[in-house]
């Protein structure tokens, strides 16, 4: 750590010690990156907790999009005035751990504040993403999401189909069939590319997306995305986008009013967007688990989540830390937890909250909901479904998502698009674990 | 030009009088640029724990990256595209609204409301009206035969934040283009027209000569603006791509600083940005401005 920033942390420390009077609440600051119904569900949270003890008093901000946030949280760090809490969106989680000194391990949190914490109680495929190699929890998991198939099923019907199909071949025929019933210029399309045609596609079929356990075990991680898997699945993406069989819709989420405006049948997004789904769908629709590779050994695998998880920033003072861990405690609740799992459509944490749901009879109403959560807990992760954590994934994402757009436009081989990708991210990758060691 | 000039007797009084100026311009322009100068030699992390000074490593990096010449030639096809025609159709219309007709002082006001609108904001518009599927303008091209799509076609994503960046500086260039021509003297202009020159000779051997100074001013500004200040516009339709074909060197800078916390990278290209910039225009005062007939 730079010495000018241990004196920076000692100085803001010593003004809060200071400025706070003896006996009063504490509070802390929540940095986060909700907005509509999920920022009422952050404010609720942060209300009742402060009902519900005199102690603390948890104060949340929003601090725009998730990119957003992360980089007003570091340029805050950079100033000594770091917010307690942090959401920070699963992509940014080899950021934050490459940051020692900046955030607090919330293991290490819970340990020292002594409350109770039994990392076995939280849904391994959730926690894995956040936790180090030997299982221990960096950060706490607040929303989570996973991608999923979001159909048409009227359009399905028109084909004769009375489910959503259940490989990548049989997806493909139904998206050619697709377009010769009403839907010339889209059979299928995605928004997240990478997410899906890579990270999701790469855990969903037990093959790895870089080496070291993708990145989990350690900096020094290569990428692998120019597998067989990837490449014969991108050659016949490309193969698809000719006819518009497969239509492009852009890197990021904008594409997803394609789907609910009717343009397209079938759709690939975040389970998250269950609620826009609900308000804009004009037409039957579900949901279904992402399709595989038939002749994959091992498919379907599971899937990985995405989302954001709180982080514990560094420099704090221990009693502060006892409010915090006091906070994710609360926030473990079983009832709690099952709560807000119904009313914001993310996934439960906890594997008590998921069987309360199921108990409930929540899923035979909304089988929608349970989705992602059988996709994620489709099978014990492995090495290579236990998330990742690739330095400057922001980044990274875009850059693959260029030579993904390259091959799609028939400019470069799938073969030849994806090494390409893999070289330039290795690049990354290295100028990552320059900077965040220090010689 | 006279030789008189009016100076003050002491030393305090204008000192003084620059002061404010000189504050904010060494504030707000120095004290930034001396900054991006210095974390051009550093290697940090996001969070600035640990900072390593590197001399020219950055410089080093970028210079040896292919990348960055192809970024360096599509930020250059960009910014001729879009001061080439911003300028040419704010000449015409400006041409055209300096005539005697009615309702022109309606025209000339209209014309120049674009420039309020924020890059951010065409950006948007521009993505309404050209985005495959639902755009109108998007959808008429596909009647017409034309298979629009700028998600993978890198063409026609160049074409679309050169039509959106051009469109948004029209109107800065028509107020200058039509405050230039309103300065030309209508007596040269009718004597030519006694003398039988018609409308396109007068235009061309009279008023655009008598122009060019504005034009000069105005090419500068255009290429200053399609280096610096379109990043919004490509931000908002196609984040650079499709793989890298709209991304000029201050989208990278972003991309590499904001989004890659990069900061000593992004800071040598800034630097290398602000060279080319200054470079530039140097080279248009000095060689284009003597051509130009004040």
């Amino acid at each position: 750590m730079a010495p000018t920033t241990t004196i920076r942390i000692t100085l803001a420390a010593l003004g809060l010690a200071a400025a706070s009077p003896a006996l009063a609440v504490t509070e802390l600051q929540w940095w986060h990156a909700m907005t509509g119904a999920n920022n009422d569900a952050v404010n609720r949270l942060a209300e009742e907790f402060n009902a519900a003890q005199g102690d603390y008093k948890v104060v949340p901000t929003y601090k725009g999009n998730y990119g957003e946030t992360l980089n007003a949280g570091i340029a805050a760090f950079r100033a000594g005035t770091a917010p307690h809490i942090m959401q920070v969106f699963e992509v940014g989680t080899a950021t934050m751990m490459g940051a020692k000194g900046a955030v607090k391990p919330v293991y290490q949190l819970m340990k020292e504040a002594g409350e109770p914490f039994d990392p076995n109680a939280y849904l391994p495929a959730i926690t894995g993403y956040y936790s180090t190699s030997k299982g221990e929890m960096l950060s706490f998991p607040f929303n989570s999401s996973s991608m999923v198939m979001w159909v048409n099923k009227d359009a399905l019907k028109k084909i004769g189909l009375g489910e959503a199909p259940r490989t990548w071949p049989e997806l493909f025929a139904a998206a050619k069939a697709l377009k010769g019933a009403g839907f010339p210029n889209c059979g299928f399309s995605n928004t997240w590319v990478t997410w899906l045609h890579l990270e999701q596609l790469s855990a969903w079929h037990n093959v790895p997306l870089a080496t070291r356990a993708n990145g989990m075990d350690g900096l020094d991680t290569t990428l692998e995305i120019n597998g067989p898997l990837q490449v014969r699945h991108l050659a016949n993406l490309a193969e698809a986008q000719k006819d518009k069989t497969f239509d492009y819709s852009g890197r990021y989420d904008s594409g997803f009013g394609r789907f609910t405006a009717g343009e397209c049948p079938i759709m690939f997004g975040s389970s998250g967007s269950y609620g826009n789904v609900k308000g804009a769908a004009k037409f039957d629709w579900g949901s279904a688990p992402m399709p595989y590779y038939p002749d994959a050994p091992g498919a379907p695998q599971n899937s990985i989540i995405g989302g954001a998880s709180l982080w514990v920033m560094g420099g704090k003072k221990p009693d502060e830390y006892k409010g915090v861990a006091r906070f994710f405690t609360f926030l473990s609740d079983t009832n709690r937890q099952a709560a807000l799992h119904q009313s914001t459509g993310y996934m439960p944490i906890t594997k008590a909250a998921y069987e309360k749901s199921k108990a409930d009879g929540f899923y035979d109403r909304n089988p929608v909901l349970e989705v992602p959560l059988k996709e994620l807990t489709n099978k014990p992760p492995t090495e290579n479904s236990r998330g990742l954590r690739l330095g400057n994934l922001t980044q990274m994402r875009d850059v693959w998502a260029e030579e993904i757009e390259a091959a799609l436009a028939g400019k470069k081989a799938a073969q030849q698009a994806l090494d390409e990708a893999a070289t330039r991210g290795n690049a990354m990758l290295r100028q990552f674990e320059k900077q965040a060691t220090p010689r | 030009m006279s030789t008189d000039r009016v100076t003050f007797g002491g030393r305090l009084l204008p000192a003084a009088l620059i002061a404010p100026q000189l504050t904010i311009v060494g504030l707000f322009f120095y004290w930034p640029a001396l900054q991006a100068v210095w974390q051009s030699f550093q290697m940090q992390d996001a969070f600035g724990l640990s900072t390593e000074f590197v001399w020219l490593e950055n410089y080093r990096a970028l210079f040896t990256d292919p990348g960055y010449y192809r970024t360096l030639g599509t930020t250059l096809v960009f910014a001729a595209a879009v001061a080439g025609l911003s300028l040419g159709f704010a000449l015409l219309l400006a041409a055209m609204a300096d005539r005697e007709i009615r309702a022109g002082g309606l025209y000339r006001t209209l014309l120049i409301w674009p420039y309020a609108v924020a890059p951010a904001v065409a950006g948007v518009l521009f993505g309404f009206l050209f985005q495959p599927g639902l755009g109108i303008v998007a959808r008429g091209l596909n009647d017409l035969g034309v298979p629009w799509n700028p998600l993978l076609n890198g063409d026609h994503a160049m074409i679309l934040v050169v039509l959106a960046a051009a469109w948004k500086q029209i109107s800065y260039n028509f107020l200058f283009f039509l405050a230039g021509l309103q300065a030309i003297p209508a007596s040269v202009i009718e004597a030519a027209a006694i003398d039988g020159a018609g409308p396109a000779r007068r235009f061309w051997t009279i008023v655009f000569p008598l122009l060019s100074p504005t034009t000069f001013f105005l090419m500068v500004v255009n290429v200053v603006y399609a280096f610096c200040e379109t990043f919004g516009i490509i931000d908002v339709l196609t984040h650079g791509g499709p793989g890298r074909a709209t991304q000029t060197l201050v989208y990278k800078v972003y991309q590499d600083g904001r989004i890659g916390a990069d900061l000593g990278g992004s800071a040598a290209q800034s630097v290398v940005l602000m060279a080319i910039v200054i470079g530039l225009t140097a080279i248009q005062f000095r060689y284009v401005e003597r051509r130009v007939a004040y």
